[in-house]
């Protein structure tokens, strides 16, 4: 069991399946990991690039977005502005690794412990990803989603398409449910009933029905206000869902186009809320196996100083100070929350059982890990096991900037007694969706007048809109709408209103 | 587990979104072209590469939120206690962060290919057709092999294809060899016993039989080559660049020519193999230069424009003869000349100079800010416009913006006759 995987730098297929194999083992045996199926695929520079512009994914559909994004990747790439990154891995059964063929076999080692066996335990176990995600289904689906926009642009023009397309992308942060819903979410089975929504629209489409008169209207004061409201299902955060369930204009196609934009907003919405668990877990995951493997004699000391050197920069965190400071490094928060927490639950100290009853002293670290990464989201993960320790360790402080306050910024907390919770409070905040996102939702629709859409932007400790940009989102957002959009910001502490946006569509409805 | 070799894929997944990128920016990045071949030397123009374009132009809007309360946790704390109160700059926490996001980047390096340079370049300048058909037309025509044909004249017939479709035929089909009926032949005058030698006899009747039923050449085998008439670009041309550098012509003035001789440059380009550039720049004694002295050396002194011609005429009679070259001409000036040159003008342009030239483009270049009808007439203008009426083939415009260079350019590249044509249409 002692011989060496590989030496030397170099690899080939065989060399891939003995560290794919050797990873599994400690993966599985000692790690105690439950993953999807693998597949590793070698890749190129430029396809890296490719799966960059595309947002990760192997396939998707067209868009120029997607090219000013290779554009862009790709100048910084031949400018040596940018490395590229080692892996990309898909949350998807079997769980697909792209590997790229300059890497090292050290470095292919650490990229399959890193994505195939840390990454993959998370995608299939957070409850995040259970809940809102089809691993089975999103390459089918994205495969549907291709060949559909491409059959609109045949159809409808490539304009047309980009246009809805555009609009919805504006609107794709806000076209996520944040909670639940009754079902789970079904790639497969949604693009079935799409198909067959289609054909049967097709099939029994009779130009006729549309010259036959329609009876007499209801008037709108027969609906009171809050039968309306309930049957828009309103308020309704989800924009990108409202405007296809009730846009008066659209057309079908324009609708199926929302709702793809939609489902892939809802795909990729756990991975946001997710970032430093994800990575730490990964990171973890193959430091352990990596060490592990050094240990049995399956890596040499020299191949094992090349991986230390890689995994010291990816979990390097510079100081707020340094130049090279630009927020906090997920790898390196998760990496050594998770440590910490290993820590713990080996080797407390009378702090850590204090302040985590539950698990300090435990013994099985992996065990409380794999309860962790399975339950928990960044926000709930740093106010539950950022600790003391790493808070001091870190020398973690806390700014508070009021724009009204004239003589600067204030320390509110810092690394003592008095500053650990509101630090750990305050930085889970940074990571809480409720936070980042402007909460915004559509809170009602003049049905009676002038069929206004009508949306509230609650404000939080002062922060408005950008001007410019929620311009433009309006209009998109009006121009799917067909008729005006309002938009009031309403501070939330006050209930008062802040400032109000009107936008008319640019198309305008024909005349009735 | 499975591992998949990808690299042999193709690639290039990304250009058709690319493409489709470039159509969109289209605006932004032909003001970057342009902007580019500004800066440029008239052969660069064609080498494509990189051009900035803003990204700022190109974002995707998204509801963003600003201003308000800021809480942040950061890592680092060397000596701070809670309630300081640190001053606004620099405090290390407005640094954005991840590029390509918000306003942190404000313009990108694009890089584009050659040919996808020159069509935006172009299609700035909406390059019109009529004046390719033009151009065309002093193309000659050549006849360029194109394949084989089942029909055509016995002239055309192609020996070696014949032979080698008749052989594959004659092999397909089993022609028997001619040896093989001399060697039966030969077996059949030895052979004594009568049985046998009906048996040969009899095989030998099959093949030659068979031989007879399977031609040695047949009608289908037969093959000719095949000829297409294609225009054949005549192969070069030069062109030649002449200005007047007195002290009169200001930077805008020859901006404005260099950008006229760059049209022409890009034009004659896509139409020869091999374009040659002269450039002439006189004062009162003219002298060939190179690009960088035309357009930035300093000169000054008087203004005899013959002097240019003159030059121009000596060049064409030492290096290129008006039956290998296309010539073309483009004088830029601001049109003022020593009145007692115009005879010498006239005689050089009217003997020596027109009959050899393909076209020869007169721009009088003046200063921005005022329109071209509120010029009055140079004597140079004055003394061309004598010259067309009296049926000089010359093309003359006058400009004063940049703006104004391609619409001149379209002007004076307009197929002749086009308004009879449509008049008569």
């Amino acid at each position: 069991m002692s011989e060496l995987l590989f030496e030397g730098a170099d690899w080939n297929f065989s060399t891939l399946q003995r560290i794919h194999d050797a990873c599994e083992t400690v993966a599985h045996r000692e790690l105690g990991l439950d993953t999807y199926p693998n597949q590793i695929e070698v890749i190129t520079a430029e396809q890296m690039l490719d799966a960059y512009s595309s947002v990760g994914m192997p396939l998707f559909y067209r868009h120029w977005s997607f090219g000013k994004h290779f554009a862009y990747h790709e100048a910084s790439y031949r400018k040596g502005l940018m490395g590229l990154a080692y892996e990309i891995v898909i949350n998807s059964s079997p769980c697909i690794s792209y590997l790229m063929e300059e890497n090292t076999a050290t470095m292919q080692t650490l990229v399959v412990a890193h994505a195939a066996f840390g990454h993959n335990h998370f995608f299939k176990n957070n409850y995040l990803f259970k809940q809102w995600t089809d691993a089975d289904g999103i390459l089918d689906y994205l495969d549907f989603a291709r060949g559909y926009v491409g059959q609109c642009e045949e159809r409808y023009g490539r304009l047309a398409v980009e246009h809805t397309l555009d609009a919805a992308h504006a609107l794709m942060s806000h076209g996520v449910d944040r909670y639940p819903g009754k079902k789970k979410l079904d790639f497969r089975e949604e693009e079935k009933r799409a198909g067959k929504r289609r054909l049967y629209e097709e099939g029994t489409f009779n130009d006729l029905w549309r010259t036959v008169p329609t009876g007499p209207v209801k008037t709108s004061a027969v609906l009171n206000v809050e039968r309306r409201r309930a049957l828009l299902g309103l308020p309704q955060e989800n924009l990108l869902y409202f405007l296809e369930k009730t846009a008066p204009r659209l057309a079908p196609w324009q609708r199926e186009l929302l709702r793809i934009v939609r489902h892939i907003a809802q795909y990729f919405y756990p991975q946001g809320q997710t970032k430093v668990m994800n990575e730490g877990t990964a990171t973890y995951v193959h430091y352990r196996i990596m060490n592990r493997l050094h240990q049995d004699g399956r890596l040499t000391d020299g191949n094992f100083l090349e991986f230390l050197q890689s995994h010291t920069n990816v979990v390097f965190q510079p100081e707020f100070d340094d130049p090279r400071f630009s927020g906090f490094n997920p790898y390196a928060l998760g990496f050594a929350i998770m440590q910490d927490i290993e820590r713990i639950v080996k080797d407390p100290t009378e702090e850590d059982r204090e302040w985590f009853p539950d698990i300090a002293g435990t013994g099985d670290e992996m065990a409380v890990l794999r309860d962790v990464w399975a339950n928990y989201r960044d926000e709930s993960f740093i106010t539950q096991f950022l600790s003391p320790n790493l808070i001091r360790q870190l020398r973690l402080f806390h700014l508070h900037d009021d724009p009204a306050e004239r003589a600067g910024v204030l320390v509110d907390a810092i690394h003592d007694e008095r500053g650990y919770r509101r630090i750990r409070r305050e930085l889970s905040k940074q990571y809480d969706v409720g936070y980042i996102d402007p909460n915004i939702e559509v809170v009602d629709v003049d049905l009676a007048g002038d069929r206004r859409l009508m949306l509230r932007h609650t404000v939080v400790k002062g922060a408005q809109l950008a001007e410019t940009d929620t311009k433009r989102v309006l209009q998109n957002l009006a121009d799917l709408w067909s008729y005006d959009v309002s938009l009031v910001e309403v501070d939330a502490a006050t209930d008062k209103v802040l400032k109000e946006y009107v936008l008319n569509p640019r198309i305008q409805p024909a005349a009735a | 587990m499975h591992i998949i070799d990808r690299r042999l894929n193709p690639g290039g997944k990304s250009l058709e979104n690319r493409q489709r990128f470039l159509r969109r920016a289209k605006a932004l990045v032909q003001g970057a072209v342009k902007k580019t071949s500004q800066d440029r030397g008239i052969k660069d123009v064609l080498e494509g590469g990189e051009v900035s374009i803003p990204l700022d132009g190109m974002d995707e809007p998204r509801f963003r939120r600003e201003g308000g309360t800021r809480d942040m946790v950061l890592p680092g704390n060397k000596k701070f206690v809670e309630g300081d109160i640190l001053p606004r700059s620099g405090d290390g926490s407005g640094r954005k962060s991840a590029p390509g996001q918000g306003d942190s980047e404000d313009a990108f390096r694009f890089v584009l290919s050659k040919e996808e340079f020159v069509n935006l370049f172009l299609d700035d300048l909406e390059l019109p057709d009529l004046a390719k058909r033009k151009f065309a037309e002093a193309e000659s025509h050549a006849l360029q092999r194109a394949g084989y044909a089942t029909s055509g004249s016995p002239a055309n017939i192609s020996i070696s294809r014949t032979v080698t479709r008749a052989l594959a035929r004659r092999v397909a089909l089993r022609r028997p060899r001619p040896q093989a009926i001399a060697e039966l032949e030969a077996r059949l005058e030895q052979e004594s016993d009568e049985e046998k030698r009906a048996e040969l006899l009899a095989e030998l009747e099959a093949l030659k039989a068979k031989a007879k039923r399977i031609p040695f050449i047949d009608p289908i085998d037969i093959r000719y080559r095949r000829f297409e008439t294609v225009p054949k670009p005549v192969a070069q041309a030069v062109m030649f660049c002449l200005m007047d550098v007195s002290g009169s012509m200001s930077e805008h003035m020859k901006d404005l020519a260099k950008r006229f001789y760059m049209l022409l440059y890009v034009f004659l380009t896509r139409r020869y193999r091999h374009v040659e550039i002269v450039f002439i720049r006189h004062t009162d004694r003219a002298e060939e230069v190179d690009e960088q002295t035309f357009f930035y050396g300093p000169a000054s002194g008087g203004t005899l424009v013959s002097s240019a011609l003159q030059c121009m005429h000596d060049i064409v009679r030492s290096r290129f003869r008006p039956s290998d070259w296309n010539i073309y001409a483009a004088q830029a000036s601001d049109g003022d000349n020593a009145t007692s040159d115009s005879e010498n003008v006239a005689r050089l342009l009217t003997d020596n100079i027109l009959p050899v030239s393909q076209f020869f483009a007169y721009l009088e270049v003046g200063e921005s800010g005022t329109y071209s009808f509120e010029m009055p007439d140079s004597s140079l203008w004055s003394l061309y416009e004598r010259l067309r009426a009296g049926g000089a083939p010359l093309s003359m415009r006058k400009v004063r913006d940049r703006s104004e260079i391609f619409p001149v350019f379209h002007d004076l590249f307009q197929r002749r006759g086009t308004t009879q044509e449509r008049a008569a249409s």
